[in-house]
């Protein structure tokens, strides 16, 4: 097939600045890093405000879903900004694919970008399928060891930061110790040749105390969780600073982690064998795959466990056994069977208060979000549940009275 | 403040979006209660309110807290306890009448339902749904009543038309043609009503049951009769099952009273005046856009210009010879052009319909008639706009001109080298390019983006201006607010948090104005810069009269535009230029004018299962006038002559005609609804192969989509899934054995696409059923996860699920029902482009047009596709689908990832209509369908690209077709140039 993209060169690693979209602050800052110390110039964008809307609408199309419009928005806003030399910066955009309208996000970058006038600005897709061809942004395989971790540090640093926000004596500390750990985690990755499994559990273990020994009040706070569409759910921009605003109102934040939706994504792969009988080939490997992150999930479940102060993540192949009777574990497209598993997941484990945010129209959340609400009620008469849409214009007021409205009935 | 003392007064506080409400209590009995528009006004109101509550108060201390969404920023700025309004409703009603299973409060913005029996549940209404007493004001300024007359216009009603319940934009789009075509008020007035019943039940309820007894609450609730009737009815309870009692206004305020005396935060009214009064102005002005204006200077020079572009007027009463006249019976207003031989306006009329533009234009003949004189003699007359038919039978005038032209042929006399000419009338906007001296591009308005002309106008009213007034207050704004551009019901949400962040009327009014032409170029235009446009931009249509939305458009592109000094008259003046070909005119005499009467009323029409709502309108002499037909049926024609090939026929037909047998094993029931409109005929055999009788549901019905609307959990999905809950019911009410909808992540692969998924809502809707409707608990359901490409694996799926839940089978029969199942499937999609080659043979033959109205295989459904095809047949198209052509071209070449079976199909179909000069192509777009957002743009650059008009047609619950109509009209009428 005829190549119809820029590729990122070699070259271009040399003095290009990679711009990478803010969509999960602290796990992102922490892959940047790790990405710079294999010669990438990256930078996360870290700008807000309504110009990002304004210039996604002015170049995506208004019906196309919130998030698309968002990072297509941030992206040319920074090529506009002046701060950037354009010829001398590459976009990259994370993928998954499957059959939602997500994945033509990155088309719809390219799109927005020759509107603009930057057609000549490379965009490298960053998806573990490696579609694309980019000769300057190869994973090797101790990078991709090091993302991974990056990923488990990241979900552990934002759990523990949330849980212990609400309740800090001096304000800004877990998220300061939490910015503190990510710097020292990178160089620490960095320095060293081979990562040793050994140290990181350890740096689990340090991690851990480091927040236990923040000095917090005793009060008695509702949780909050929040699910839904990975953009909207993790984003502070797609989410109008969701966490914020539950954290002002007095409640614990929980969002369950990266490594879920990661999960999510290869066990999808593992159902299209045993559904369709799709794959076959790759079927072993990837089952290794996924035994081998779940051994990994389940070491940190135990070193939180052993300490005691905190709460862990869910086991994943609890959080799947929990849809059952719910919906099928073929509805995969967007965040599909996974988003109804995290709010049985969250009721499961004692936060009965969720909000499930999605971009407006969001096709798969019909079904696996406001189209789960009345089973899960059901079953779990206990559960307070809100919906909430985002879209460029939607406004925060309504969007901050329903979930005061969740919130003065939140158990 | 001082806190937590005991004290018997307490007060309660609700502002909402319109009207804030105040309650004073001492021990529990109301001693003061107030209930007042805020105009926007959030902070001055609160303070007015607060002073009159004075001399009850004195000086004693009371408790206090705030409610409403428009007291948020209030309550966080002068330090008052909030409670939220859903809450404090819950709470009140909780402690006055226990005995409550659910209550419905409806204010200005917001729609709640609150269930009480098993667990109490608060819900509010969705981002899409919102503005329910809004909507209700803004349909009493379109009837040009106001809000009691209306409701007393209601209870007067015989029938009930429906309207499109999603939302007050779609509402809107419903009811403007039916007034134009002269329905009733009284029944419009009870179906707006309806609108908002249906609209809270299905949107809210979501398909858990109201039982009595139920509160109704809040200010539209208690103030129209009509409403509660409505509801009422609709629910089937009494007066006794579901009162309103006399707090209903005031039940936020004084649950917050109770609120307040539990939480015992306590002030005196010096203080609590003080604490406002010091945050009165206290608004963020983050977020702001610039200024249209810097300086008054710049204002003149803007002004200065604009005046240049003035027409040439001459007195009529000076005046002899001959003389044409244009009307544009527009959506919400009616315009009149009379013209001199020279082309010189002699009478010119711009007013609003109030409802009824018959008796406008009576009126303005009668006026006009007694101007001319003898000296003056009416050699031509046209018409145009919504109600161009109505008036053209009413008054006898000669010509019909579409829109588009009439526009085109005023702008062109006014700048011959237009080639960019924008109208933003009060219900639509349309924009055209013009390249060598004709029209090269249309493009219209889809049904999100309607009504952003008259919005303005309704809003400036609600606030208590006059559009003039409100207009010239933004010109001067400092820092207009961002009110976003999806839709008016957006708009008017964002305007709630604008003023919870203290914007004055000036940056409301500077905002909305910048709303709407945002709203023009990127969601109707779809431009990022002036160059796309062109180099002569003229802009017209009454909304352009609006200085601030003329500046705003000009700052958006950076480049000055003209408006003539008549926009608004634009249409009416092309209408009479059109009309000056004509020599003697057949329009209504001075005398049969004296005589003229006109009557209408409403019926529904049994031509045909559609069943479409007729209204007959009969002038003096027995002349009639029917609309809201879909097909001729409804005028009373028989079709003497052959009907034109229609795809969408012959599909409908071959799925009606599939034969069931008698089955030894049982019955399956199959709802014919999203993918099933293509895999019919696999399924279909798959089951009687294996010995099953099959049912399969009937074509839908307006019918239909009620009877299932009441479990649909999200209003924003399409309305091709939202009908599917019909499906269901009627299945179950059949008594099948089971009811089959497989789930299909992956769709048929025809091997030419990137991929071959099925959207999200095709693959899973089963699953949101199976959760959703309570019917499902009483019949099995079946929604197996099955590959379609691999018949083998297929069998393997099959073997297990089917041995699993519906009895005993061997591999070898199904194996042999899936061979037959699929030599179906080709049978029937080789038997749809085998008519579609013979149709397209057929046009060429007869020298007809032919039309790909393409979207997806369920679109030829009639209800959710309201008939359009039928309408095109009407209009002289020969119609094909888009999988009756696309194996005709090549795989189109797109920008993006072509993984959709039925979107890789439009795609090619797309590039037919490209590469063949007499085939069109019409894209149907259902509300809600996210993938469509992508399509579009794509199905647009493929026919553009080779000189193509691109016709887009949104469609949802929306049964009027009176926007359709002008859609293909235009595009008829640019196709003739």
């Amino acid at each position: 097939m005829e190549k119809t993209y820029i590729s990122f060169t070699e070259e271009m690693k040399k003095d290009y600045t990679v711009l990478i979209p803010n969509m999960l602050p602290m796990h992102f800052e922490l892959i940047r890093r790790v990405m710079k110390n294999y010669g990438l110039h990256a930078e996360l964008l870290q700008t807000q405000g309504q110009k990002i809307k304004d210039t996604g609408l002015k170049y995506v199309h208004n019906d196309t879903c919130y998030p698309a419009i968002l990072v297509i928005g941030q992206f040319i806003d920074a090529l506009e900004s002046g701060k950037y030399d354009p010829h001398k910066v590459a976009l990259i955009l994370f993928q998954t694919g499957g059959g939602c309208r997500a994945s033509n996000y990155i088309n719809l970058l390219r799109k927005a970008l020759a509107k603009a006038g930057y057609a000549y600005v490379p965009v490298i897709s960053f998806s573990l399928a490696g579609i694309e061809d980019h000769p300057g942004f190869k994973l090797s395989v101790p990078m991709l060891h090091r993302l991974m971790y990056a990923i488990f540090y990241a979900d552990l640093l934002m759990s523990l930061r949330n849980q212990c926000r609400t309740y800090e004596l001096r304000k800004g500390e877990s998220e300061e110790l939490a910015l503190a750990w990510t710097e020292r985690l990178s160089k620490e990755m960095k320095h060293e040749k081979k990562l040793s499994y050994k140290r990181v559990k350890e740096n689990y273990r340090l991690i851990i105390k480091d927040f236990k020994d923040i000095p917090r009040v005793e009060k008695k706070c509702p949780k909050v969780g929040i699910v839904g569409e990975i953009f909207v759910k993790y984003s502070p921009l797609g989410n109008n600073n969701l966490e914020e605003f539950l954290v002002s109102e007095g409640a614990e934040v929980v969002v369950p982690g990266l490594l879920d939706f990661c999960l999510y994504c290869l066990y999808n792969y593992l159902m299209d064998t045993k559904l369709y009988g799709i794959g076959k080939a790759k079927e072993p490997i990837l089952k290794l795959a996924y035994k081998f992150l779940l051994g990994k999930q389940r070491d940190l479940i135990d070193i939180i466990n052993e300490d005691g102060n905190f709460d862990p993540p869910t086991p994943f192949d609890h959080t799947v056994s929990l849809i059952s009777g719910y919906l099928g574990i073929g509805a995969k497209m967007g965040e599909g069977w996974l988003l109804t598993a995290e709010m049985l997941e969250l009721a499961d484990k004692g936060v009965p208060n969720i909000v499930c945010t999605q971009p407006f129209g969001c096709l798969p959340n019909h079904i696996c979000g406001k189209g789960m609400m009345k089973p899960i009620k059901e079953k779990n008469p206990n559960i307070n549940i809100v919906a909430i849409d985002y879209d460029a214009g939607a406004t925060a007021v309504n969007q901050e009275n329903r979930i005061k409205l969740m919130l003065a009935n939140s158990k | 403040m001082t806190e937590t003392k005991k004290t018997p007064y307490s007060l309660g506080i609700d502002i909402g979006s319109t009207t804030a409400k105040v309650v004073l209590t001492k021990n529990g009995t109301v001693v003061f209660e107030k209930y007042e528009r805020h105009m926007s006004q959030v902070r001055q109101k609160t303070l007015e309110l607060l002073g009159q509550i004075e001399p009850y108060i004195t000086d004693n201390e009371f408790t206090v807290a705030l409610s409403g969404s428009a007291g948020l920023g209030l309550a966080e700025a002068a330090g008052i306890p909030f409670v939220q309004e859903v809450f404090a409703t819950g709470e009140l009603v909780k402690e006055l009448c226990p005995d409550t299973s659910a209550v419905i409060e409806l204010g200005g913005e917001d729609a709640k339902i609150i269930f009480f029996d098993g667990g109490t549940d608060e819900r509010m209404n969705g981002t899409c749904a919102g503005g329910t007493g809004a909507f209700i004001d803004q349909m009493a300024t379109l009837l040009d009543v106001t809000a009691d007359e209306m409701d007393e216009l209601s209870l007067k009603h015989s029938k009930t038309y429906p309207i499109a319940s999603r939302c007050g934009v779609f509402a809107k789009t419903d009811i403007q043609p039916l007034l134009n075509q002269g329905a009733r008020k009284e029944d419009v007035a009870a179906s707006i009503y309806q609108a908002v019943v249906n609209q809270t039940i299905a949107g809210l309820a979501q398909g858990r049951k109201i039982k009595p007894k139920v509160l109704f609450l809040g200010g539209p609730l208690y103030y129209c009769q009509g409403l509660r009737d409505r509801f009422r009815e609709t629910l089937g309870f009494s007066e006794e099952d579901s009162p309103c009692p006399e707090y209903a206004r005031f039940a936020v305020a004084l649950g917050a009273a109770i609120y307040a005396a539990r939480v015992g935060h306590t002030t005196t009214i010096g203080n609590l005046i003080d604490s406002v009064n010091k945050n009165i102005n206290v608004g963020t002005v983050s977020g702001r856009l610039p200024a249209l204006f810097d300086s008054e200077e710049e204002y003149r020079e803007f002004s200065e210009r604009h005046k240049r572009a003035s027409v040439k007027e001459q007195n009529i009463s000076a005046y002899s010879g001959n003389a044409y006249l244009g009307i544009d019976c527009g959506s919400t207003t009616t315009k009149i052009v009379l013209l001199s031989e020279d082309k010189k306006i002699l009478y010119s009329f711009y007013d609003s319909n109030r409802g009824n533009p018959v008796e406008i234009v009576k009126a303005q003949l009668e006026k006009i008639y007694s101007l001319t004189g003898d000296r003056i003699k009416i050699c031509g007359s046209a018409v145009t706009g919504y109600g161009e038919e109505l008036i053209k039978h009413a008054f006898g005038v000669d010509l019909g001109i579409v829109e588009t032209i009439a526009h085109y042929t005023a702008a062109k006399y006014f700048m011959p080298d237009v080639d960019f000419i924008l109208d933003i009338g009060g219900q639509d906007i349309k924009c055209f390019k013009i390249k060598n001296g004709a029209i090269d591009s249309i493009m219209l308005n889809e049904a999100c983006s309607s009504g952003c002309g008259s919005f303005i106008e309704t809003f400036a009213k609600s606030m208590g201006y006059s559009i003039d007034e409100f207009a010239k207050r933004g010109l001067f704004s400092k820092a207009p607010v961002n009110l976003g551009s999806r839709c008016t019901v957006f708009m008017n949400s964002s305007v709630k948090q604008s003023q919870r962040d203290g914007a004055t009327v000036e940056d409301i009014s500077a905002g909305l104005s910048v709303s709407v032409v945002k709203n023009a170029i990127y969601k109707v235009i779809r431009a990022a810069s002036a160059s796309e446009l062109g180099e002569h931009i003229v802009v017209q249509g009454g909304t352009f009269y609006n200085d601030a939305v003329l500046r705003a458009f000009e700052l958006e592109l950076s480049r000055n535009v003209i408006r003539p000094a008549i926009a608004g008259l634009m249409g009416a003046y092309g209408a009479a230029l059109c009309s000056m070909k004509l020599e003697q005119s057949s329009i209504i005499t001075p005398d049969a004018l004296k005589d003229f009467s006109h009557t209408s009323k409403s019926t529904v029409c049994r031509g045909c299962t559609n069943n479409c709502h007729l209204t007959v309108n009969i002038f003096s002499g027995g002349e009639k006038f029917i609309s809201g037909n879909q097909c001729e049926k409804g005028l009373g024609i028989t079709n003497a002559s052959e009907p034109l090939p229609n795809l969408h026929a012959f599909k409908r037909d071959y799925f009606s005609s599939l034969e069931s047998r008698d089955g030894a094993r049982g019955t399956i029931g199959i709802p014919l609804a999203l993918g099933m409109y293509e895999l019919l005929p696999l399924w279909h055999t798959l089951f009687s192969e294996l010995g099953f009788k099959v049912v399969v549901s009937d074509l839908s019905t307006k019918r239909t989509y009620e009877k299932g609307q009441f479990s649909i959990p999200s209003d924003t999905a399409c309305y091709p899934a939202k009908i599917m809950h019909g499906h269901i019911e009627e299945l179950a009410e059949k008594g099948v054995d089971a009811i089959f909808y497989p789930c299909l992540t992956y769709n048929i692969d025809e091997k030419y696409s990137d991929n071959h998924y099925n959207c999200p809502v095709v693959a899973y809707y089963s699953e949101l059923l199976n959760g959703n409707m309570d019917t499902l608990a009483n019949t099995k359901f079946l929604y197996p996860y099955l590959n379609i490409n691999n018949k083998r694996e297929l069998v393997r799926e099959l073997m297990a699920y089917l041995n699993e839940n519906l009895g005993s089978f061997k591999r070898s029969e199904i194996s042999r029902a899936v061979k037959k199942a699929f030599a179906k499937y080709d049978e029937y999609m080789s038997a749809v482009k085998r008519e579609g080659e013979s149709a397209i043979d057929y046009a060429r033959a007869q020298g007809k047009r032919i039309m790909i109205l393409a979207g997806r295989p369920y679109h030829i459904d009639p209800e959710i596709g309201h008939g359009i095809d039928k309408l095109a047949a009407s209009l002289g198209f020969v119609v094909v689908s888009e999988d009756s052509v696309y194996h005709l071209a090549e795989p189109a070449r797109v920008a993006v990832l072509n993984q959709w079976t039925y979107h890789a199909r439009l795609y090619r179909a797309a590039r037919f209509a490209a590469e063949n000069a007499d085939v069109q192509l019409v894209q149907l777009v259902s509300f809600g369908c996210g993938v469509d957002a992508i399509t579009t743009d794509e199905v647009r650059t493929i026919l553009e690209s080779s000189g193509k008009f691109y016709t887009q047609i949104k469609i949802d619950e929306i049964t009027n077709l009176g926007a359709v109509k002008i859609r293909l009209r235009s595009l008829i009428g640019a196709l003739e140039q």
